[in-house]
């Protein structure tokens, strides 16, 4: 079976791994860093992502994407509270957000694939074969839209998604692997735009998840927000400067309350330097650890009110949890670690690095999908409650959260009208009583035969998959015939619409074209080196020394061309080896005909 | 949306018991796996949970043994296990690993586990109370109308706390009643067990089953209901 990697697709970075041997590892070459920020930047020469998309945001905020997981499976109305903080033009077609860059308008899953592109060459280019599938990995508390919509995203990137998996579980893939426990772990991830907590019971490698809560809207980017609106106003208070008409110094502001944030996890103290516009000199604070918690402070707590419900919800006490693990990098903050080790009441483990055992998680279920590790078994649960509108808008429960997935669930269906030929569905997730204050997933239609009232009978099952997304079928139990299903999805693309967004991503991505030349250079580069390897062990003997020297260096120029990005600079170094090595490949050439007479003599002979 | 019923019977309505592999068509003697072609077979939908589980009919179960057997079954069925195996495998993995999940949520919780097995006996549709039992009736209707004093106060005022101690008093006595109906339930299910056990074919004892089952159904609605009352309470003073 084609390798499958693990991806992990987070709000501020992301990250593929693979597994080698029975050990997760990262992808990362030597010349990038493994975590991949998840921005992305429309330059004058095409779109770029990452590292080099994040020098764009000061440059060019109106143009350059960051934080895209917030919107995935979003309608505009559901972000309207925060369009103020982001720099670049949201707009809304059919239920979902269009980012505006330049000419062009993206949908969250199209911003989502170019990240999910990226990592996927890295990919390619590490492990020298071409990438179609792929594990990724979501906030548990993703509800079925958010899901679907990166599901969406890795078509859209060329990548099969053969599992979305939940990041804590994830990580507790990773966390159980290597440290073989047993017994019940709580996985506390708080990355930066979203919160998850699950309770998992670890026994003969089954992770049975017991519970899961979260907020899909509370991360360190709201950190950030709060210390950038305390610089804000203090510019506005003592400058008389409104730094909200300047789109770029608004950016560099909250660069710069992100970096004084980090630096505060080790330090007591810090000092916050700002460029003032039009060269009104600089704005300096000294901001202390004190002041930064008693800003976000109220956010952590906030984060605890989830924590005691999965508690709730898998009927377990603090004191009955073994472990407790952190993932994300807003763990890192100390007042992150106090809050959680107050509630669980024992110290919290952190061995793993919090930025990449997501990732390690994904490769592992890649890896349990593939055949390859067969004594581990994730059970997870759907967070929220599924269930349809009834009648006074009141929703009606089918699936209930914290349910083990697969979940499925029948409902019957007849009609009160004679020759009524059709029945409305409404499918809701959410925990409220009411049908409008719970999230809207999909409208549909149920056909049914003319037929006197009540005399049909229409069983829809409502089946939830290993992915926690929704599946509907309908079959008509007169009949025996089973109907397909038009869900229409209330904040989603239609089939359709993603249809054409992979065509799209061919069409319009002129920087595709690059990208498939650094591919295959590096591929191409691989494989000169492995074979002049090969030579100079065979042959090395046949030349010089000083050959076999420039030999060497020419294979080592080529090794960190080939780490670079640069198609022609690999196919130069490529050039130069081959030019290098060419008295080599002559030697043994010669050295292999004469071989060959010897052997013709020898047959002669005989 | 208009007319919908709660189907609480999915075994009913089902297909007929299996008897053939549905790939290689050859008798099939193996619960789960084909004897022969080692292809996995749909659970039938007339295997009640406790078949499934391999238990015994009864209403105390060995949780330990129970979660084991979910463990092994899930590990038989989980979707994960039939990435590369055909479309029909992987429904059929899919199905059932649902039907697994189902079985073993009923069986883990003993209230369920004893709704469950009443279904099955008594082919009973749950008993869905919408005015308060008997003996309660009196003290329902009152705390009904605390309640809605109570929502339609200033929280504020002295009144409503009068109001919230009542209330705070109330849910101390109902949750009383609750464990008593809990404490009731256990004895019906021991004799349930016993009964069982002895596995007796008299007119003696095939009254006691039914006023058993009668009794049982009893206290489960009650008891859900009083439950639907607490919780209400609890949120409201929340
Ligand atoms: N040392 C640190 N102290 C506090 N916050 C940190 C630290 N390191 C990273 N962060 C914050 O962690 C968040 C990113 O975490 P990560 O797990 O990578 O997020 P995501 O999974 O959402 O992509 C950012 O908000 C970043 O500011
Ligand atoms: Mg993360």
């Amino acid at each position: 079976m084609a390798r499958i990697v693990g991806i992990d697709l987070g709000t501020t970075n992301s990250l593929v791994a693979y597994m080698d041997k029975g050990t997760p590892r990262i992808i990362a070459s030597r010349h990038e860093r493994a975590m991949v920020p998840s921005v992305v930047a429309l330059t004058d020469n095409g779109l770029i992502v990452g590292d080099p998309a994040k020098e764009h945001l000061t440059r060019h905020p109106e143009r350059t994407v960051y934080s895209v997981k917030r919107f995935m499976g979003k309608s505009l109305a559901d972000v309207q509270g925060e369009l103020a903080y982001f720099p670049y033009a949201l707009t809304e077609k059919g239920g979902v957000i269009r980012i505006q860059l330049g000419e062009k308008s993206y949908s969250p899953p199209q911003i989502s694939a170019m990240i999910l592109k990226e990592l996927k060459l890295r990919a390619e280019a590490f492990l020298g074969e071409s990438i179609t599938k792929a594990v990724i990995t979501v906030p548990a508390y993703f509800n079925d839209s958010q899901r679907q919509a990166t599901k969406d995203a890795g078509m859209i990137a060329g990548l099969e998604v053969l599992r979305i998996i939940n990041e804590p579980t994830a990580a507790s893939l990773a966390y159980g692997l290597q440290e073989k426990t047993q017994g019940t772990i709580a996985v506390y991830d708080l990355g930066g735009g979203t919160f998850d907590i699950s309770i998992l019971k670890l026994k003969n490698g089954i992770f049975e998840v017991l519970a899961t809560n979260g907020d899909t809207h509370l991360g360190g980017d709201d950190f950030d927000q709060l210390v950038a609106d305390l610089l804000l106003k203090e510019i506005k208070a003592q400058q008389g400067l409104d730094l909200s008409a300047h789109p770029d110094h608004m950016q560099a502001v909250r660069l710069q309350a992100e970096r004084a944030k980090i630096r505060l996890s080790e330090e007591l103290k810090t000092t916050v330097c700002l460029d003032l516009p039009n060269g009104q000199g600089q704005f300096t604070r000294e901001l202390t650890r004190d002041q930064l918690e008693a800003l976000c402070g109220p956010l952590v707590e906030r984060s605890l009110g989830p924590c005691r419900l999965a508690l709730k919800d898998s009927g377990l006490n603090p004191t009955e949890i073994d472990e407790v693990v952190l993932v994300g990098g807003s763990t890192r903050m100390p007042l992150v670690r106090q809050r959680v080790q107050a509630l669980f009441g024992k110290q919290p483990h952190c061995d793993l690095n919090p930025d990449e055992v997501v990732a390690l998680g994904a490769a592992v279920q890649a890896d349990i999908l593939s055949g390859g590790t067969t004594d581990m078994l994730l059970l997870d649960v759907t967070p929220l409650s599924l269930g349809i509108e009834t009648m006074g808008g009141v929703m009606s429960s089918l699936i209930r959260r914290n349910t083990t997935i697969p979940a499925s669930a029948k409902e019957m269906f007849t009609t009160y009208v004679d020759g009524q030929t059709g029945v409305d569905i409404h499918i809701l997730q959410g925990e409220r009583e009411l049908a409008k204050d719970n999230r809207s997933l999909a409208r549909f239609r149920l056909k049914i035969p003319p037929l006197p009232a009540g005399v049909p009978r229409i069983e829809v099952t409502f089946l939830i998959d290993a992915n926690g997304i929704l599946n509907v079928m309908a079959k008509d139990m007169r009949t025996g015939e089973t109907q397909s299903i038009e869900v229409k999805p209330s904040y989603g693309l239609s089939d359709q619409e993603v249809e054409r967004m992979i065509e799209d991503s061919f069409k319009f991505a002129a920087d595709d074209v690059s990208a498939r030349k650094v591919i295959e250079a590096r591929l191409d580069a691989g494989a000169l080196i492995t074979t002049t390897e090969k030579s100079l062990a065979d042959g090395g003997h046949l030349v010089a020394a000083g050959e076999v020297a420039t030999i060497r260096a020419a294979l080592s120029a080529l090794a960190s061309a080939k780490e670079g990005s640069d198609p022609r600079a690999i196919r130069a170094r490529m050039a130069d080896l081959e030019q290098a090595a060419k008295g080599l490949t002559v030697a043994m050439l010669d050295d292999s005909l004469k071989q060959g007479l010897q052997g013709k003599k020898i047959s002669d002979v005989t | 949306m208009s007319g919908h019923t709660h189907n609480t019977d999915d075994r009913r309505q089902l297909q007929m018991a299996r008897s053939m592999c549905w790939h290689c068509q050859s008798e099939m003697a193996g619960e789960y796996f084909c004897d022969r072609c080692v292809k996995v077979q749909p659970v039938s939908k007339d295997v009640d949970y406790f078949t499934c589980f391999g238990l015994p009919r009864r209403l105390a179960i060995d949780t330990r043994v129970l979660e084991a057997k979910f463990y092994e079954l899930s590990r038989a069925f989980h979707p994960d296990f039939y990435q590369n195996k055909s479309d029909a495998e992987q429904s059929i993995s899919l199905g059932n690993s649902a039907m697994l999940n189902t079985a073993y949520r009923t069986l883990r919780d003993p209230i369920q586990r004893a709704e469950y097995l009443l279904d099955l006996e008594a082919g009973s549709v749950k008993d869905i109370r919408t005015s308060p039992p008997a003996d309660l009736f009196e003290e329902i209707l009152e705390l009904q109308e605390t309640l809605d004093e109570f929502r339609e106060s200033d929280r504020a005022s002295e009144q409503a706390s009068t109001l919230r101690a009542k209330l705070h008093a109330d849910r101390t006595n109902l949750e009383e009643r609750q464990r008593e109906m809990e404490t009731r339930l256990h004895q019906l299910f021991s004799r349930w067990d016993a009964l069982q056990d002895r596995g007796e074919a008299t007119e003696e004892a095939r009254t006691e089953r039914s006023s058993i089952l009668k009794d049982m159904r009893n206290i489960l609605s009650n008891r859900t209901y009083v439950k639907n009352i607490v919780n209400d309470l609890v949120e409201t003073i929340a």
